[in-house]
């Protein structure tokens, strides 16, 4: 007998969590369950919520990053997934977040990006930020001291500092590359550093005579290269379960700001959002099962789902329900509406062969050249089409065919699975997420309820 | 005449990097130039594959024969380059048996051990051999690591004496009537490393003799002093793939035909390749179609090759060549065999010959007959000594063999490192300081990065060439970076940032051919990490206007 829900959300990163999250404050009854497969790309992102940091489309030359990405949004495309949902919509759902994040993000005081410096040294804008980066903004001026390991070959503090410098950052920035106290191993991850000051382990240190916190130990390692600067960054791994305490631990024993450089993948930022937001899932009520893919679906023709459908739409069929594959055993999923929001090309909602790019779970529509060879331009950095790659969602964020119709009903698309927008170019893809996602989960409940 | 130089050699790829090391060991002074990185030309574009032989059995016996003997030599002189995989040429149903039998009968008349498997044998050797090969011939083929063969020679040269200088380029010939002295090169940043973005400057090097071993590029620097050099240029492609399918060299058992070879290299297998000729070996077409050709041919000796993970393909240039009036209408048939033209012989013009055609197989057995008209030339009467003394790297095997949990390495990182640099893996590895992993893929330690950087300057190619950092599954896309953070504070912050952008385009080049699949996700990933995360694309410090930080949020 298949699992019954009102909604099921295919897939687990922020597009997901989101439209699962709006559907259940949409309608307070409803069961949402949240399906995902893999793990999220979350752990590879920096943890920042970007909205739109440049405008697409022109990449010939280096651009200047939007100020404010509000009224810069008025401007993008008509197919951009921004002017589908709408701009209110993106406000809506940043303040969702807002709520959602609480104190754990900053940046909802005003419209205005951010200036974040990147473990590579340079500034990128985004809207909202951990409060771990919060001290570390490249558009404050307190000098800063930026402090690197030698075992952590990610993050050279004394380059970063020297690349600050050359992008005209409005302080002096200073790095020292220090070894972590109690780290033996050269090649120990970035979540073991994390763990060291999560507990306050004792390690032995020489600046300090015997074993003393972790905590301590990395300020005691810290102190002798302060000078002056009143703000200090790390790499971002200053504790996963308790980043507040390690902080503040270090930011008392420094006295001096501590911050959190972004880091590449596995980004603890990352994984604290995602954290975050399987917290706000358990306390919505919304089951979630995750290692298990869906492999495939049935469809009724949508006339008998009651649907209010119209003349145009007589063709349109319905998802009835899916297939989720639990260890070999195939599982039918059935919901009244369902959420697809299983990421683009890293996150496996697009895939590719030699000849074409599919949706994998639907097979929705998406646009691409024949020739692979025009998915893709010579310059690294130029403007991708493959970057581009999804669905293309009408204003119900409803994926469509060939032909301009939805190609099922009661199937909305949010985040990266969707197309016609270069989120590595824009700095945008955590603000499409969000929107669509808000979008899509609170038009899912709508239509359940 | 004082001369700054007796002997320059012109191109840094094996055939020039072996004469550079033969003439240093007979004590001859000598001077390298290389346009690039070394191995920037034929040889970092091949295929890695060390012939038995065999696959000339047939065809050409002369050049058979040569390298079943150049094949042992290596395995001596360069244990740390070679890869002992062994090889297989396999019978499809639809291949003769007229030309197995003749395969197998030149295997034997030039000395190559060669054994016949049934089909069921040759699967029990690689199981994914496709069920329909019916036979198969079993040959000492190898794999050898052309980067590191080259470095290994070059650093031997140097150690010998010799100057070695890349990213000099010859810009015009010296000659004096009818005779060559020597070359004006620009260097890209000044004599010596490299370093990005500093400015270049120009030298004349005069020379007693200059040899011109530039292979597909021969033409070229003929030109500069009216010599006509008709060298060939014919392009091949090789496709990379993720895994080793297989562990043994592939060849199709029949005659020359495009897509019939695959070679485990390293991590990786590496299928190849055609054969087309070119009019310019620094710009042709490189298309679809034959990396298409590549893996539907090969699928049919090799069935999981359809589903299996490309990461990236690369063309190179063969320098073929034949002597004038032959009249070969199909490069294929154009022979592998080398030839010396001496200028003085041919066109009245003295103080240079021109090295063209060969394999990388017999470079060393070409070094040595040239470095002897060298010699000869010169009056230098010292022996050739390349075939007994191994490179560096190779002097000592057990090295090889010794401590897989030596340096405070995870194993099989340090395995790999042994495995890369043999006997040097002590001098480079033993260090007091942290050497954390730089390249996961690869399992490359920063010793082995700052070594190479010792080598080469802020040439991050080089660097990846000795090392074999960001040549792994993500193509660099998580380690680029790393690598250049290995240069500060050695160099300073643009040269560190112009030399991680020159290696992160490189990388992509070739990737753009592998575009579907994992590997169009990975391009993604990459481009969202050094976009999104870091916004490299966007680096206000490559800016000229200054940015208004002021305009934006400042926090609360």
């Amino acid at each position: 007998m298949a699992i019954t829900d009102d909604v099921l959300v295919i897939g687990g990163g922020l597009a997901g969590a989101t439209a699962a999250l709006a559907a259940a404050e949409t309608t307070e009854d409803a069961r949402i369950r949240l399906v995902t497969y893999k793990q999220s790309t979350l752990r590879h992102a920096s943890g920042l919520i970007d909205v739109l940091g440049y405008a697409p489309g022109t990449t010939d030359d280096q651009q200047q990053p939007i100020a404010d990405p509000y009224t810069a949004l008025e401007s993008l495309p008509e197919s951009h997934p921004y002017q589908r949902v709408g701009i209110d919509a993106v406000r809506d759902a940043l303040a969702f977040f807002d709520e959602i994040a609480g104190d754990a993000y900053a940046g909802a005081h005003t419209d205005r990006n951010a200036l974040v410096p990147t473990h590579g040294g340079t500034v990128k804008p985004t809207a909202r930020y951990p409060v771990s980066t919060a001290e570390g903004l490249a558009s404050d001026d307190r000098d800063t001291l930026l402090v690197g390991f030698e075992t952590l070959p990610d993050f050279d503090a004394p380059l970063a500092a020297a690349h600050l410098e050359a992008a005209g950052a409005p302080f002096d920035a200073r790095g020292v590359t220090l070894s972590f106290p109690g780290i033996g191993r050269d090649d120990a991850k970035v979540t073991r550093y994390a763990h060291l000051l999560d507990h306050d382990e004792r390690v032995e240190t020489p600046s300090v005579t015997g074993e003393t916190g972790a905590r301590e130990a990395l300020a005691a390692t810290v102190n002798p290269h302060l000078d002056e600067e009143s703000r200090v960054g790390f790499p971002a791994i200053l504790g996963d379960a308790h980043p507040a305490a390690v902080r503040e631990a270090l930011s008392d024993a420094l006295g001096a700001a501590v911050f959190e450089v972004p880091m590449g993948p596995p980004s603890l930022p990352g994984l604290r959002l995602e954290d975050l937001l399987y917290d706000a899932l358990e306390s919505a009520g919304v089951r979630v099962t995750s290692g298990v893919p869906v492999v495939d679906y049935e469809t009724v023709a949508a006339d008998s789902t009651g649907e209010n459908s119209t003349a145009d739409e007589t063709t349109t069929a319905a998802i009835d329900h899916v297939i989720v594959d639990r260890n070999g055993a195939q599982i039918p999923h059935e919901a009244d509406q369902y959420v697809l929001a299983t990421g683009g090309l890293v996150g496996k909602g697009v895939e590719s062969n030699r000849e074409r790019v599919t949706e994998g779970i639907f097979d929705c529509y998406v646009p691409h050249a024949t020739d692979r060879y025009d998915w893709f331009v010579d310059d690294v950095f130029g403007e991708q089409p493959y970057a581009r790659f999804g669905v293309v969602p009408d204003e119900e964020l409803r994926p469509l065919g060939t032909d301009d119709n939805p190609e099922f009903s009661n199937l909305r698309a949010a985040g990266a699975v969707l197309g016609d927008y270069d989120y590595a170019a824009e700095k945008s893809g955590a603000g499409v997420s969000l929107a669509t996602g808000y979008v899509a989960g609170t038009r899912a409940g709508e239509a359940c309820q | 005449m004082a001369h700054d130089t007796a002997v320059l050699v012109l191109g840094g790829g094996s055939t020039g990097c072996g004469i550079a090391r033969d003439l240093a060991m007979r004590g001859v002074d000598v001077t390298l130039v290389e346009r690039g990185t070394l191995t920037d030309g034929t040889t970092g574009r091949m295929h890695g594959l060390l012939h038995s032989g065999g696959r000339y059995a047939v065809s050409d016996q002369a050049s058979a024969t040569e390298c079943i003997e150049e094949n042992e030599v290596l395995r001596e002189i360069a244990s740390h380059c070679v890869e002992e995989t062994g090889g297989l040429f396999v019978q499809r149903p639809e291949d003769s048996d007229e030309y197995f039998r003749e395969k197998l009968e030149g295997c034997r008349d030039c000395d190559i051990p060669a054994t016949v498997l049934s089909g069921r044998e040759a699967r029990e050797v690689e199981p994914y051999l496709a069920d329909d090969v019916s036979r198969a011939i079993q040959v000492p083929d190898g794999a050898v690591d052309p980067f590191r063969l080259c470095v290994a020679n070059a650093l031997d040269a140097e150690r010998h004496g010799a100057r070695v200088e890349t990213h000099a380029e010859v810009i015009d010939l010296l000659r004096d009537g009818d005779d060559i002295y020597g070359v004006e090169v620009r260097h890209d940043s000044g004599p010596g490393k490299r370093t990005h973005k500093a400015p270049g400057t120009t030298e004349e090097i005069t020379a007693e003799y200059v040899v011109n071993a530039t292979g597909a590029w021969a033409g070229q620097i003929g030109a500069m002093a009216d010599l006509d050099v008709a060298v060939r240029p014919s392009k091949g492609v090789m496709t990379i793939m993720n895994v080793r399918q297989v562990d043994t060299v592939i060849n199709r058992c029949r005659p020359k035909g495009d897509a019939d070879i695959i070679v485990p290299h390293e991590t990786t297998a590496i299928l190849g390749t055609t054969d087309e000729e070119v009019s310019d070996p620094d710009d042709y077409p490189e298309e679809q179609w034959e990396v298409d050709m590549m893996i539907d041919t090969l699928t049919e000796l090799v069935p999981i090759l359809e589903e299996a993970r490309t990461i990236r393909s690369f063309w190179g240039v063969r320098p073929l060549y034949e002597p004038p009036g032959t009249g070969t209408q199909d490069s294929t048939d154009i022979t592998r065999d080398f030839f010396l033209l001496d200028h003085d012989e041919r066109d009245g013009v003295s103080g240079m010959s021109s090295i063209v055609g060969g394999k990388f197989t017999t470079y060393r057995a070409m070094a040595e007959e040239i470095s002897d008209h060298v010699c000869a030339k010169l009056g230098v009467s010292a022996a050739c000594a390349t075939a007994d003394e191994p490179l560096p790297g190779s002097e000592d095997v057990r090295v090889l063999e010794e401590g897989m949990d030596d340096f405070g390495l995870r194993s099989p990182i340090a395995r790999r490192s042994n495995q890369r640099l043999g006997s040097r893996a002590a001098d480079v590895l033993e260090t007091n300081e942290p050497n954390p992993v730089v390249c996961e893929c690869e399992g490359v330690t920063r010793a082995e990065i700052q070594d190479a950087i010792d080598q080469s300057g802020s040439d991050l190619n080089a660097v990846r060439i000795r090392t074999r950092a960001s040549m792994g599954n993500c193509q660099g896309g998580f380690c680029c970076q790393n690598m250049a953070n290995e240069l500060h504070p050695r160099y300073d912050e643009e040269t560190v940032r112009e030399a991680l952008d020159e290696l992160f385009q490189e990388r992509w080049k070739g990737e753009r051919h592998a575009l579907w699949g994992e590997q169009l996700s990975q391009a993604m990933l990459n481009y969202a990490l050094h976009a999104t995360t870091m916004n490299r694309d966007n680096d206000p410090a490559r800016e000229s206007t200054q940015l208004d930080y002021a305009q934006f949020d400042g926090g609360a």
